[in-house]
């Protein structure tokens, strides 16, 4: 019994770490007050980037060395998502165009562009069959050399690659950031009130640029874990699933605090997969309890608007374009 | 007082909100975007495949208008793609980011099938056909109800809420499909009623499509005339303008957005019977595929002008079509085509701000500086 709940926990986890990298990303990025509904195709392009990376790492060398093999998918899987959030915030922040149309066309052209390379890549580089990239994989993978040592206790929570803990680090640094800094404080400013912050001498625009790019490269990473670590270096078109509109369910959850998506994370990673432990359950039931996260996530939406407390609000300017001269 | 001028500092660029362009210039605007646009795809398909570009547009305007059958799928995914944006476009108007209508016209669709599979061969046509309509837009009014009531009553934000009902939506079709599928264990529900066409719309004058496109263009009429010349529709305005100023001449706002939701969920429900019952006479998660969503695109770029909508749904299916005639002519994967629907979609939004903004650039510095003075 013990082991099949330490194997649900650690599959919660796995299932998790993806969410948390989209909905910390998320997070930071509707702090700024940007909506941004293009998270699940930049964690398309996270994915794929990081595949092309590889690719041509792999394919450029004999011997593969672990180092440039976790960095180059690392960088350009931050380098591809970040651009996806620049079109954002150019065409939302600079251009002032509606958020929610924005964000849908980027989701489109992001899940275009992943499943057209993911493929297509090695067909357009003289050679076919789909792509694998189980060195590259085994890199992502790797643990920490003592965990298969410590019993279930490292099975549970010791057995997974560095991107894991990474998503855990980001998400606490984030909290930090949010709640203990200067530049936090004026980022949260930004969100709830471009107006008074501006007012206040802060530059709306560079905040909202920078939270929406580094929102962006942070939630690519779910996308390179997925593909990289769960995955191990294969890609399937539209493998990712509904994972992107997850994470954005899941900010809502975690009611706009990093620290609290990381348990939020694990959770709905549970949800996801419960339908695979409870036995004796029909495909229909299964079908229905794929439903969980959307369910909880509306609940929680309704009860926080009902309670209506101040610090469980979405920002106050949430989804709306800030234009200094308009009355 | 020359120093107090240089030390001045204004900026090079400057935006200000335009009074409103003439229209013809905004369409000019547009049009340039678009052609942009459709360089810049030809450059990238030109890049990835080395074709010639006019063969790329050539292949563009073949996938849409190339033969009799691809012009009628033409017409019939613009009659289903407008009919969706008829549905989401009055919500948009008083300022409701309703991005739920996948789900709504899913539900549709759901409640479609369902009438087909259970009364389809025991009902006569003429009874079943005006049923399966009451039932599908009673599906889709309780899909767009229950976030619009949550908003009407307690601030629930509206965006959030209709996104997860489409989740809902497809895991509630994913549960009947693993009653209904046939044959048994494809995961899929096949053609319903294949040999009786029980629950099928009938065709006009041969052509399956054309009922579609006909009720369609009604309901477009009834839409202009519903949000131009009726009290709600004026109501509808004033509320998407200024909520404060609405509560203020003594509209009852929360009723407003209930009953607009209404409005949107019943026609998304016609679209969910017109996929099913109109088009595929089956049912899939896929059925909708993504139009809930483009729907939203095409009735923000008609600037909600149901005419206009038209149009704009019209070119969306062009692109469309014609990126996935592409994928087919170059052997490349279909995937291509929603990478040129974005990039056309990212030219478009954009110049939605060089119709209503203009750049002031900093005028000469003598001029400036008597300016100030």
């Amino acid at each position: 019994m013990i082991e099949i709940i330490a194997s649900f926990v650690k599959q919660a986890i796995i299932q998790g770490i993806p969410l948390l990298y989209g909905s910390t990303g998320e997070i930071l990025t509707e702090k700024s007050g940007n909506l941004n509904l293009g998270i699940p195709g930049i964690m398309y392009i996270g994915g794929i980037a990081g595949v092309i990376g590889a690719y041509f790492y792999e394919h450029a060398v004999e011997v593969v060395n672990p180092f440039w093999c976790v960095l180059i998918p690392f960088v350009c899987s931050v380098a591809g998502s970040m651009l996806m959030a620049l079109i954002y915030s150019f065409l939302t922040v600079t251009l002032r165009a509606n958020q929610n149309v924005t964000g849908l066309a980027l989701t489109t052209f992001g899940v275009g562009v992943g499943n057209f390379f993911g493929g297509s890549l090695s067909s357009l580089f003289g050679e076919g069959g789909s792509i694998a990239l189980n060195r590259t994989g085994a890199c992502f993978k790797a643990t920490l050399p003592f965990a298969d040592k410590l019993g279930l206790f490292g099975e549970t929570f010791l057995s997974f690659g560095f991107l894991a803990y990474l998503a855990i680090f980001i998400a606490l640094a984030a909290s930090w950031f949010l709640n203990h800094t200067r530049a936090g404080l004026n980022l949260r400013a930004v969100g709830e009130s471009p107006a008074t912050a501006d007012a206040a001498g802060i530059n709306v625009t560079k905040y909202k640029y920078l939270a929406t790019c580094i929102g962006g490269g942070i939630a690519g990473l779910g996308g390179l874990y997925f593909i990289m670590d769960y995955i191990g270096g294969a890609w399937t078109n539209g493998g990712f699933g509904d994972r992107g509109w997850l994470a954005i369910a899941l900010v809502i959850f975690a009611l706009w605090k990093p620290k609290a998506s990381i348990l939020g994370s694990i959770l709905f990673g549970g949800l996801y997969i419960v339908y695979l432990y409870i036995p004796g359950l029909s495909r229909a039931s299964q079908e229905i309890f794929k439903m969980l996260p959307y369910v909880v996530t509306i609940v929680v939406l309704i009860v926080i608007s009902i309670r209506n407390r101040r610090e469980n609000q979405p920002p106050e300017s949430l989804g709306l374009s800030y234009f200094r001269e308009e009355r | 007082m020359a120093k107090t001028n240089s030390m001045h500092h204004e900026p090079l660029i400057r935006i200000s909100k335009r009074d409103g362009m003439v229209w013809w210039k905004g369409w000019l605007v547009r049009a340039a975007a678009i052609v942009l646009a459709l360089l810049v795809c030809a450059v990238l398909i030109v890049f990835i495949t080395g074709v010639n570009p006019l063969e790329f547009y050539a292949s563009m305007i073949r996938g849409s208008f190339g033969s009799a059958r691809k012009l009628w799928l033409t017409l019939q995914n613009t009659a289903i793609l407008l009919c969706i944006a008829l549905a989401v476009t009055p919500a948009f108007k008083m300022k409701f980011w309703n991005t739920g209508a996948e789900g709504q016209v899913l539900i549709g669709a759901l409640a479609s099938a369902a009438c087909m599979i259970w009364w389809g061969n025991r009902l006569p046509g003429w009874l079943l056909l005006p049923m399966m309509a009451v039932v599908c837009m009673a599906a889709g009014i309780v899909w767009s109800v229950i976030p619009a009531y949550c908003r009407a009553k307690w601030g629930t934000n509206e965006t959030l809420f209709t996104l997860m009902m489409n989740y809902v939506a497809m895991q509630l079709v994913s549960y009947c499909i693993t009653y209904w599928e046939n044959p048994a264990g494809s995961n899929s529900v096949g053609v319903i009623n294949p040999n009786t066409f029980g629950g099928w719309m009938p065709s006009l004058f041969g052509q399956k499509y054309l009922l579609n496109i006909l009720i369609v263009a009604a309901l477009t009429l009834l839409v202009y005339v519903y949000l131009a010349r009726s009290k709600q529709g004026y109501e509808i305005a004033v509320v998407g303008e200024s909520q404060n100023t609405a509560r203020y001449i003594g509209i009852d706002v929360k009723r407003v957005i209930v009953r607009t939701m209404v409005f949107t969920g019943a026609i998304c429900g016609i679209a969910g019977m017109l996929l099913v019952a109109g088009t595929d006479h089956t049912i899939s998660i896929n059925t909708v595929d993504g139009r809930g969503f483009t729907a939203i695109m095409v009735s923000w770029l008609a600037k909600f002008n149901p005419i206009v909508m038209a149009l704009t749904s019209f070119l969306i299916v062009f692109l469309e079509r014609g990126a996935g005639e592409i994928a087919t002519a170059f052997r490349l994967n279909e995937s291509v085509a929603d990478i040129l629907t974005g990039i056309i979609l990212f030219f478009i939004i954009g110049s939605e701000f060089f119709v209503s903004y203009q750049i002031n650039f900093r005028r000469a510095h003598k001029e400036a500086g008597i300016k100030h003075d």
